[in-house]
């Protein structure tokens, strides 16, 4: 096999060899290598034209078959100014674009060679260089003025109010952590990571008694929601393409994003006609051999689905009272009578959902 | 075409009446000093060209292999193993092996086939030839900055013959992977000769850019001033200014990352709990790794695209028959972008978590670097406009490389902004973006200078006809694999994935993504043409004439196969600009930077006289 392939290449060369050879003898024969431009010149710039229309008919036929893939609407309040900062700026780049290129392709066809012209001796215009020059600058300071407005008012500190959820990459899956009933988040310790206290939950904060870890992200529309990120191994990347939302975790240095989903799960059901979508995060920083399925569900709930969903939370020391043992004499207390809390509301959101579905079977 | 020869009056002027006066190591010496340790310019740029050539189909075929999986997922690729062997496990292929692939691919193209490739080989070839001199200002140290590529080059492709694979952490090797061995298995032993293939390679690096900014300097002939250096120089010369000051700052990152690994510091290290372990490294920052990398980082773009845009720039004048529209405005741009490429580089670090008063800064300033990048653009049009143009295909490629330049450019005006970089960061619209502005350009900038100034390497003429037809395959190719690209960029498709089917949002474009594999497969195979073209030529081309291109500038001054020297007795003079084509007057559409005004008396513009001789000897002194 592997001789007969190098066989194969061999006998390839030489007829390329061969051929290439042939040409170049027809070329003398015809004497069309002795002319400074010839029949291929004629074809090389006609080419152009050609390509051209190409790349021009390829650039907008693509654009209008691929917009069934593009994503939906922004589910963000933020991410319907980026998405319009997008199309704004891409629709004047498709311009320059064009236009360059009517030029950049057609100039080569216009003033290919001709044996009895000379091309214009033209080495410097001050008016077109100034020109060209300030128009970029202008439009360029008007869209890093736009940016920088949209970009302030994203990253500006997160309101009071607003729903936190803590998400920390590992290798390779995403770890949430609600700050639970108090909705303040504890402190945590990355020493104090183990087998289940998987994000280093610190006991000896008082806050963190209520806190409890979830399988996938619930957050609550029309509402503000800051996402508190870190990494516990190597560098991760929160992406929820939907939101427009992308932030680097990273380990020894916690990094948030604070946004205002607008769409519940089931509204995008509704919108993009799929009965079976649901919101994602990836991972968009490489993180190893399982980079590629870093995935985690998230689903925005309604008010009341998403105040029925926070209260079922069995808090992490309720589900594992072992760790009342890493919880200071002095705070044992407080710390019994949050699970005793937690179990309360967490069995009366039991009823009432129980409560909710005879109601509805009725 | 002999005629031009006989044409040509800079030679009666200059080399005539000097025979072999400074002739007299050239065709001496063993095979070994000629050939391998050769401090010739010339020899060390055909030395790059080659490893260069050798490299990119090695980062081509890597390419070929991630498109196969990510173009046709589901195929059964046990027709490999007889190449990769364990890296196809049941006929998938493993992913630790497709990052490790993407990983060698980037570092391949980036640093071994456009920096020392391109670099290497134009910047050595061209500086001594254009600028008149016999030599670099140190023909050893060279020699050294080939033969340090070449260790470096050993232990990279070393690295990915050992069993935990070569790096596989992304060419940008972010800590804490790519510092933790028990983070993934490219971190281990292929890191590290990761590291210390780089660190070879930054030292040859910065030995060929001081001599080439020294050259440049000292090393002019006779009435060569600054403002008459063709913009190929000004180039080369920026880009190794650049190199100088941004190298060493990869090599102080690489040296630090190297202690975090061996020594138990923590300089990107903090608050580590990996495989049931909590390291206990505290208070470093993997940030301070990212702001150290693309100090070099960003820089790097510059050193791989300027030597492309100064070769672009003379082969467009020379096949326009025009003068370069603005030449100071050329020179003004390529300053302007020197000096921003060094304070642009965290918008590579929108979304690392970095104050975003930060983001802003750069964000402004990234914009700001749109408007050289623009008038290059722009004056390459107007030079091309009511030009008399010859399409060789070095003129076809280069051509090419400014359509890529203006539409990967103008995708990062869209990146540079802050705001829409949160849904594009790190997604196929950033892989479109820089392989057309920076990959394929650069590769064409590369292509074009060999195809242009092959007659001078060998003196042998490229067959034109397999150069159309790789220019042509290449261009539809190229916009084939990019241009789709960027709509799986926009649909939010993030880069470095193995395999998309895990996610609802990234299932759609199946088709697409074949498309792209099988327009990247084709577009490689088609560079064959190239190397099989290269090769037979050196040997079986036709003999190439002494200014093939009518070309005014020195290096087509010096015999067909110029030897050791260069020049045949006394290095010419110069006494003009680099394009004087098409001048109103003339007798020719060039005249060779060497003629004098006192014999073109026909075409001299206003103030256009010799120099009186103090003027000349003031040059030199």
């Amino acid at each position: 096999m592997f001789y007969l392939i190098i066989t194969a290449l061999i006998l390839l060369l030489v007829v390329a060899g061969l051929l290439v050879r042939a040409q170049v003898l027809i070329d003398i024969f015809t004497k069309s290598s002795s002319k400074r431009a010839g029949l291929s010149n004629q074809i090389n710039g006609f080419l152009f034209v050609v390509f051209l229309v190409f790349i021009i008919g390829g650039f907008v036929w693509i654009s209008m078959w691929a917009r069934k893939y593009y994503l939906p609407d922004s589910a963000s309040v933020h991410g319907v100014w980026t998405d319009k900062q997008f199309w704004v700026t891409m629709s004047i780049l498709s311009v320059v674009f064009v236009v360059t290129h009517i030029l950049l392709f057609t100039f080569p066809y216009i003033y290919q060679f001709k044996e009895n012209r000379k091309a214009l001796f033209y080495p410097v215009n001050h008016r077109l260089e100034f020109i060209w020059t300030v128009i970029p600058a202008i439009v360029l300071s008007l869209l890093v003025f736009n940016g920088w407005k949209v970009w302030s008012a994203i990253t500006k500190e997160a309101p009071e109010n607003a729903v936190v959820v803590e998400l920390v990459g590992k290798q390779f899956n995403w770890l949430v952590r609600y700050p639970g009933q108090d909705k303040k988040l504890g402190k945590h310790n990355y020493l104090k990571t183990d087998e289940l206290n998987t994000v280093g939950i610190d006991f000896t904060d008082r806050n963190s008694f209520d806190d409890y870890m979830a399988g996938e992200v619930h957050i609550p529309v029309n509402k503000p929601v800051l996402f508190k990120i870190r990494a516990r191994d190597v560098l991760h990347s929160v992406f929820a393409p939907h939101f427009r939302l992308k932030m680097d975790a990273v380990p020894g240095m916690p990094t948030k994003f604070w946004f205002i989903p607008t769409k519940t799960t089931s509204d995008m059901k509704t919108i993009t006609g799929n009965p079976e979508f649901t919101y994602e995060i990836a991972c968009t920083e490489v993180c190893g051999p399982g980079h590629f399925g870093m995935r985690m569900k998230l689903v925005v709930d309604d008010e009341d689905e998403f105040d029925a969903w926070n209260k079922s939370q069995q808090s992490f020391l309720a589900k594992n009272p072992d760790y009342l043992k890493s919880v200071p004499d002095n705070l044992r207390k407080p710390a019994l009578q949050s699970i005793v809390e937690n179990k309360k509301t967490t069995g009366l959101a039991v009823l009432n959902t129980l409560s909710k579905s005879v109601a509805k079977t009725n | 075409m002999a005629s031009i020869e006989l044409q040509n009056p800079a030679r009666s002027v200059d080399t005539h009446g000097h025979d072999h006066h400074d002739d007299h190591d050239h065709e001496e010496g063993t095979f070994l000093t000629k050939y391998i340790f050769s401090q010739d310019h010339k020899t060390i740029a055909k030395q790059f060209l080659i490893s260069g050539i050798i490299w990119a189909i090695l980062g081509g075929t890597l390419s070929s292999l991630f498109r196969l999986q990510l173009g046709f997922p589901d195929m059964d690729m046990s027709i490999l193993k007889p190449i990769l062997g364990g890296w196809i496990e049941d006929g998938k292929l493993n992913p630790e092996f497709y990052l490790a692939m993407v990983t060698m691919h980037g570092t391949i193209m980036v640093f071994f086939v456009l920096t020392a490739g391109l670099s290497g080989t134009f910047s050595n070839f061209l500086i001594p030839l254009q600028i008149g001199a016999r030599d670099m200002a140190s023909g050893f140290l060279n020699m050294l900055s080939y033969w340090f590529f070449f260790a470096s080059s050993v232990l990279m492709l070393w690295s990915m013959f050992i069993e935990t694979g070569p790096a596989a952490g992304g060419w940008v090797i972010y800590p804490p992977l790519s510092a933790l061995p028990q983070a993934s298995p490219g971190s281990g032993t292929g890191m590290t000769m990761w590291l210390f293939s780089m660190a070879l390679f930054i030292v040859s690096s910065l030995l060929g850019s001081i001599n080439y900014v020294s050259t440049v300097i000292n090393m002019r002939t006779k009435g060569m001033t600054f403002s008459r250096l063709p913009l190929t120089i000004w180039a080369f010369f920026f880009t190794a200014i650049i190199g100088i000051l941004s190298f060493p700052v990869l090599f102080s990152a690489a040296l630090l990352l190297l202690f975090d690994r061996s020594l138990g510091t923590s300089f990107y290290l903090s608050e580590i709990y990996i495989n049931g372990e909590a390291l206990p490294n505290m208070g470093g920052s993997p940030i301070l790794f990212q702001h150290l990398f693309w100090f070099l980082g960003h820089p790097e773009v510059y050193i791989v695209i300027l030597p492309a845009l100064g070769i672009t720039s003379e082969i467009i004048a020379v096949n326009s028959r025009k003068p370069i529209f603005g030449y100071k405005a050329m020179i003004g741009s390529i300053m302007a972008i020197t000096l921003l490429s060094f304070i642009v580089w965290a918008h590579h670090m929108f979304v690392t978590g970095m104050n975003p008063f930060l983001g802003s800064i750069f964000m402004f300033l990234t914009l700001i670097i749109a408007i050289p990048s623009a008038v290059k653009a722009f004056n390459y049009i107007t030079t091309l406009w009511r030009g008399n143009i010859v399409f060789t295909p070095a003129m076809l490629f280069s051509i090419g490389l400014v359509s890529f330049f203006i539409s990967g450019g103008l995708t990062g005006v869209a990146l540079g902004n802050s705001a829409i970089d949160i849904q594009l960061h790190d997604t196929y619209f950033v892989v479109a973006h820089f392989h057309l502005v920076m990959g394929s350009a650069a590769f064409f900038g590369m292509v074009a200078g060999v195809y242009h100034w092959f007659p001078k390497m060998f003196g042998r003429m490229m067959n034109e006809k397999l150069g159309y037809l790789h220019f042509w395959m290449t261009f539809v190719g190229i916009y084939c694999i990019f241009f789709p690209m960027h709509y799986t960029g926009i649909a939010g498709f993030p880069r470095r994935y193995y395999s998309f089917t895990s996610y609802d949002t990234f299932k759609t474009f199946g088709d697409l993504n074949a498309f792209i594999s099988t327009a990247a497969i084709i577009t490689f195979f088609a560079q064959f043409i190239l190397v099989f073209n290269f090769f037979y030529s050196i040997f079986r081309g036709r003999r190439a004439p002494m200014n093939p291109w009518r070309s005014n500038t020195l290096e087509w001054t010096t015999p067909v196969n110029p030897g050791h020297g260069n020049w045949v007795g006394e290095i010419p003079h110069v006494f003009r600009w680099p394009y004087d084509y098409s001048k109103p007057g003339a007798e020719e559409d060039f005249i060779m930077q060497t003629v004098p005004y006192s014999a073109t008396t026909s075409s001299n513009l206003d103030g256009e006289v010799d120099p009186v001789e103090e003027s000349l000897t003031k040059v030199h002194a």
